[in-house]
């Protein structure tokens, strides 16, 4: 199997070039690429819709996306540029320079405000570069000659456990299993009980070990590198700096499970690690611990493809991965089947957490217990939280399981902390009064977003900003997520506007209800979370916001009337109601 | 193959037998139980994305057009709480769309309109959402009107699965999610459907209909002023192409057309 071809060959990847170079999408650029790569013309239409990054009009030669993330995202600085650069947010300046628009989180969380412009990942903002890039954007200077220190990302590891503070030897764990073999290996990672770090928890052994028993032509291993859960950006950490330790965990699991092929499935907002990525793949070729007889152990190969994703935080979901990966939108598939049995191209298939495969390596390469010892009875070894938000030291924090919230918070210089958002927007929304809860798969579950709100922050409008979220990025398949989600984003913006009742309070919660038992898959299950949360830990917030009258219109009817003062060109105070 | 030990599932607290393969939705068709569902059409590879099939088993909701039936499964299908939630998701189809039933051709017909009236829905209770959707009337036997698509995808899998073609799929994301047309202007006309194709047919509300056959049956002759939706035997009612399917004579002859099990 030649991995290089066929990874360039992607249809996210043709898109993705053509979308750089055209700034857009067109018709018959859809008609070509389908015929190129022998796909209808439906399936490459449904996925240039699907995707936040591609676009089928026009975007600027400079196309600035800010996060609208709690942690990276600042709405003032977005509508500060489009002011200066006289932008209209989503569309296109008439000289087709420009233009600016919103993204969901982009994993900047510890740098301040961040935004992908042209792709490209940009940190710290603040108004004195917004100035400046609007001088930059003006006249037209082409990105590469834009100051380095603008795009400069750091990894801020503030506290290091058995993950961050050893170096890793590469080759050092597929030597244990080239010379004690498969099934000591399997039997030491299942004693360490490692649980999958991205938030569900399952066995990873178990995982392991139903796929190595599945029939299938071949089996497969998939990387989940798609963190995009707001507020999480460990990741991207371990992506940059311990890269050997993943790779070495998927070379790992392929010998175990009798995989030839692996494939990190890379965040599109993480492009900036492709080429260094593709570097570390190729000096591990070269060190014979990928490619064809590993470590000279005859039969024993593996080589490892890089996908890149372009803007669906659905696609963190594994089977909704895969479909991406089989290049198709993100659509969550029916379970079961589960991907241990039917993954990529319906075969057996292992997706674990890019923390899981660093983890597991690490596990293999030392003596039994390392790992185990460390953490509560349920939940073992370390877990890398990524704090940020509403604190002096945002950054990778490793602990071992069980640390409490509060201590997190002291650690990371958090004063006054008015709420903890764990787990991201699927997560929870942490009161105070639950500070000495602790992190822990039995407690509070977490794939490693800590995200801070102090006494300055309106937790209602993080709520909202979490209830948008989700209408954004639910893939629209089933009924209660495709509605509900938009119901809850409408309650929200009722709520935060000032026009909601305690009625829409209840309906909100019923709505809740249905959205989280009823959707498809986990993206509905926890899409109500943060206003579920909300509403049982700060009602005395939703209240102060409500309207105390008996009944309030659904609509604001001086707003609905705009369209008719337009047409018949009045804006008079009688055209008011 | 060992016919072996006959295996069972409780729905609401009756024994209802299975066979290895099938889902909660097979099994509860097979004994004439109805589960209300819309995406689901037997003979099509199951979906899963309407959730009006939604069922409790042993306390888990799960789709039952999905989920393979197994032995300990113990359904809570026709319950107060359960129609309730199912009429939520039935109003969230009709506001998310515009359908106006009143001036709707398929009237009468429509399996949306009948699952409403089956769960009792008597508004829309959420606030209409009066999306701009797209028509297509491109193609000269028949036309789209995305007004009233519900995403259930039958005519994706109809046009795939037994027409041997792959005329539509669904686009966009959230609430953006719109049929489209593989054909090389996206419009239907320049597709290569027939008017005999399952996929023209088989879209259980009036976002695709077929030109020049509009009102044929008067109202009040329709499937679903003749027949209950909870009838369990409809889906071959429905999928034959009938006219006046009140007349018994008449139906007879459509056994085993084009449309026939």
């Amino acid at each position: 199997m030649n991995m290089k071809r066929s990874s360039c060959e992607h249809l996210l990847h043709l898109l993705y070039a053509h979308q750089q170079q055209h700034r857009f999408i067109s018709d018959e650029a859809i008609n070509d690429i389908a015929s190129e790569l022998s796909l209808a013309r439906a399936q490459v239409e449904s996925v240039v819709e699907f995707y936040s990054f591609f676009s089928r009009t026009p975007r600027g030669r400079f196309d600035i996306l800010f996060s609208n993330c709690t942690s990276c995202g600042d709405r003032s600085l977005m509508e500060k540029l489009c002011a200066l650069i006289h932008v209209e947010q989503g569309v296109m300046r008439d000289d087709g320079l420009v233009s600016i628009g919103e993204t969901s989180c982009i994993g900047m969380c510890d740098h301040g405000a961040s935004a992908l412009i042209n792709g490209r990942s940009m940190t710290g903002m603040d108004e004195h570069r917004i100035n400046a890039m609007a001088e930059l954007v003006e006249s037209g200077k082409v990105l590469i000659e834009w100051p380095d220190e603008w795009f400069e990302v750091n990894d801020h590891i503030r506290c290091t456990g058995l993950l961050l503070s050893e170096s890793f030897e590469s080759g050092s764990a597929l030597k244990v299993v080239a010379s004690e073999g498969v099934e000591p290996v399997l039997e030491k990672i299942k004693h360490s009980e490692l649980r999958g770090r991205g938030g569900a928890g399952f066995s990873t052994a178990q995982k392991w070990k139903f796929c190595r028993e599945a029939a299938g032509d071949a089996h497969y291993v998939i990387c989940n590198a798609d963190e995009g859960e707001p507020g999480t950006f460990k990741d991207r950490v371990l992506l940059t700096s311990y890269a050997d330790s993943i790779f070495e965990g998927m070379t790992l699991c392929g010998r175990v499970i009798g995989a030839k092929q692996g494939f990190i499935y890379l965040r599109g907002e993480y492009r900036y690690l492709l080429e260094r990525l593709e570097g570390r793949l190729e000096a591990r070729r070269k060190a014979g611990l990928l490619g064809n007889r590993i470590l000279g152990v005859e039969g024993f190969d593996f080589d490892i493809g890089i996908v890149m994703g372009a803007g669906a935080y659905i696609c963190g979901e594994e089977s909704a991965l895969i479909e991406s990966l089989e290049q198709k939108p993100g659509h969550p598939r029916i379970r079961p089947p589960f991907p241990v049995t039917h993954g990529y191209l319906g075969q057996p298939t292992v997706v674990n957490n890019v923390e899981t495969l660093a983890a597991a390596a690490m596990i293999a390469a030392h003596e039994d217990h390392w790992f185990s010892g460390v953490g509560t009875e349920q939940s073992h070894g370390t877990k890398l939280l990524s704090v940020s938000g509403d604190c002096a030291r945002p950054g990778i924090y490793e602990y071992p399981f069980g640390i409490t919230v509060q201590q997190v918070l002291d650690d990371a210089g958090a004063e006054r902390a008015q709420a903890v958002q764990v787990g991201g927007p699927a997560g929870r929304l942490v009161h105070p009064a639950h500070f000495d809860h602790q992190i822990a798969f039995e407690d509070v579950a977490t794939g490693g977003s800590f995200m801070i709100y102090d006494h300055s922050r309106d937790i209602l409008e993080v709520i909202h900003n979490f209830s948008n979220f989700f209408a954004h990025e639910s893939c629209g398949f089933c009924t209660p997520c495709r509605v509900g989600t938009t119901l809850l984003k409408n309650g929200m913006d009722k709520v935060c506007s000032g026009h909601a009742t305690a009625h829409d309070l209840d309906e909100m919660k019923r709505t809740a209800l249905i959205v989280s038992r009823r959707s498809h898959c986990g993206l509905g299950v926890t899409a109500p979370n943060a206003i579920v949360d909300g509403l049982k830990h700060f009602p005395e917030l939703f209240e102060a916001r409500l309207l105390h009258k008996e009944m309030e219109p659904e609509f604001d009817l001086d707003a609905s009337l705009a369209e008719a003062r337009e047409l018949s060109n009045r804006d008079d105070a009688e055209a008011h109601l | 193959m060992n016919p072996s030990v006959n295996m069972t599932i409780k729905i609401d607290g009756v024994e209802v037998p299975f066979e290895e393969g099938q889902t909660i939705m097979d099994a509860a068709l097979a004994a004439e139980i109805y589960i209300p569902h819309l995406c689901h059409k037997p003979g099509l590879s199951p979906h899963g994305s309407c959730k009006l099939c939604t069922v409790d088993v042993n306390g888990r909701a799960v789709s039952a057009c999905t989920m393979p039936a197994a032995e300990g499964q113990d359904v809570e299908n026709n319950t107060p709480a359960i129609n309730e939630v199912r009429k939520s998701i039935t109003q969230m189809l009709f506001v998310e769309g515009n359908h106006l039933c009143p001036s709707c051709e398929k009237s009468g017909d429509c399996t949306l309109q009948a699952v409403a009236y089956h769960l009792d829905m008597l508004d829309g209770h959420y606030p209409q959402f009066y999306p701009r959707r797209e028509i297509d009337a491109s193609h000269p036997s028949l036309v789209i009107d995305r007004d009233r698509c519900i995403l259930c995808e039958l005519c994706v899998r109809a046009s795939r699965e037994v027409d041997g073609k792959d005329v539509f799929a669904i686009s966009g994301r959230g609430t953006n999610c719109h049929l489209i047309v593989n054909s090389p202007t996206g419009k239907l006309g320049d597709s290569d459907i027939e008017v005999d194709d399952l996929a023209a047919h088989i879209c259980p509300v009036g976002a695709i209909l077929i030109k020049d056959h509009g009102y044929e049956v008067p109202i009040g002759r329709r499937t679903f002023d003749l027949h209950s939706v909870a009838e369990t035997d409809l889906g071959e009612v429905k999928l034959s192409k009938t006219k006046h399917h009140d007349e018994t004579d008449e139906a007879d002859n459509k056994e085993g057309g084009v449309y026939g099990a």
